[in-house]
């Protein structure tokens, strides 16, 4: 590590990112921030803390500022990175929430909310679409991806149930070959 | 209180169930908090839900704002309503958040093992298969909503694919598209 920031220093560098991102794509402003601008991690650090963050429970960007604070100064450092990136988002939400539980009966602020949930539909459906690219067109793939939804969105089986039912013949098939192991 | 404890147990267990990120959960999160717990209608459910869209930060904040309307409903004051929100916060980023803590730690001992490989491949799909459910949950009445006129449907349905192709095809923040999403029901989605 070149430099060791303080924990007010963090704060502040997650902080911005939380007021700054709009749109999504949190792990690209997290790698700017830290690896590029920073330079408190190096970029095989940050894709090892990715690499983490994405295999745990709990969003990406939490995962990674939770791993990047600790890195940085430890349990408090964590605290920082992670408060400083989602404060910011909530504070904004309350204000959101506020004026939509005191207009959500207008005309004009209904129909504009209804334009604003069709899009964000639209949106989630290209990000499910553009990072299961390579799932969609496997046919084993498939037909977990099918089951699941099936099983928890049509017929609202408990997630819990749902992932001791189905993980364990996912992770098997795709279970470590022997040539490959070596 | 017992209101407040629901939420803890609800968003704790979502919080480790999310796998794959935060939208993995978004069909068990509509399923309890509309159907079972009925803190939020559906409607609630969906718009809370692109409100996170547009808010800077990690998307799943907006979870904060159905503690805030789950208070709200059951007659709590606007202070209740607040530590509902932060409840709800803690209760969805603290659980996931310790662990990651605590497993980057030893991370590095399991990291080699070829096991750790099969288990990513295996919960790829299953992820995909719940945010794909997500996309359901959302879209049964953002984007079809029976309650509505055939034309107003129609409407919501073009603008969500509007949306998925041209995000397809040119580099834009989607925080405009969904802005501009709003602008587009203001002006047609008024009259019908």
């Amino acid at each position: 590590m070149e430099n060791s920031p303080t924990c007010t220093e963090i704060f502040r560098a997650f902080f911005r990112i939380g007021v700054t991102s709009f749109g999504g794509g949190l792990v690209a402003y997290l790698r700017d921030e830290i690896v590029t601008k920073k330079k408190w991690m190096t970029p095989d650090d940050f894709l090892a803390a990715l690499e983490i963050g994405q295999t745990l429970p709990g969003l990406n960007s939490v995962n990674v500022a939770i791993i990047a604070g600790r890195r940085l100064a430890g349990a408090r450092g964590a605290i920082a990175a992670a408060t400083g990136l989602v404060v910011p988002g909530a504070v904004i939400l309350v204000i959101l929430g506020l004026l939509y539980v005191r207009f959500r009966n207008n005309r004009d602020v209904a129909a504009a909310l209804a334009g604003i949930a069709a899009a964000a539909v639209g949106l989630l459906l290209q990000v499910t679409l553009k990072i299961g690219a390579k799932q969609f067109l496997n046919l084993l793939d498939l037909f977990f991806v099918l089951l699941t939804f099936v099983l928890v969105g049509l017929c609202h089986v408990s997630l819990p149930v749902a992932l001791f039912l189905i993980a364990p013949f996912a992770i098997i098939l795709h279970r470590p070959r022997k040539e490959a192991a070596k | 209180m017992r209101e407040l404890v629901s939420l803890l147990n609800v968003f704790c267990l979502l919080s480790l169930l999310a796998v794959g990120g935060g939208s993995a959960v978004l069909p068990q999160m509509e399923h309890e908090t509309v159907t079972v717990h009925k803190w939020v209608t559906a409607d609630d459910f969906a718009t809370i839900y692109s409100l996170g869209q547009m808010a800077p930060g990690p998307n799943m904040t907006m979870v904060g704002l159905i503690g805030f309307k789950a208070a709200n409903h059951s007659g709590m004051s606007n202070a209740w309503a607040l530590a509902a929100m932060l409840v709800v916060l803690f209760a969805f980023y603290l659980p996931s958040s310790f662990l990651t803590y605590a497993v980057s730690h030893i991370w590095d001992s399991f990291k080699e093992n070829p096991w750790r490989d099969s288990v990513q491949k295996g919960m790829a799909p299953i992820t995909i298969g719940l945010m794909l459910a997500g996309v359901h949950a959302v879209g049964k009445t953002a984007s079809y909503n029976p309650a509505h006129s055939f034309h107003f449907n129609s409407l919501t349905i073009s603008i969500g694919l509007a949306v998925t192709v041209w995000l397809f095809l040119n580099r834009t923040n989607p925080a405009l598209l969904i802005l501009l999403g709003g602008v587009v029901g203001w002006f047609f989605l008024r009259g019908i």
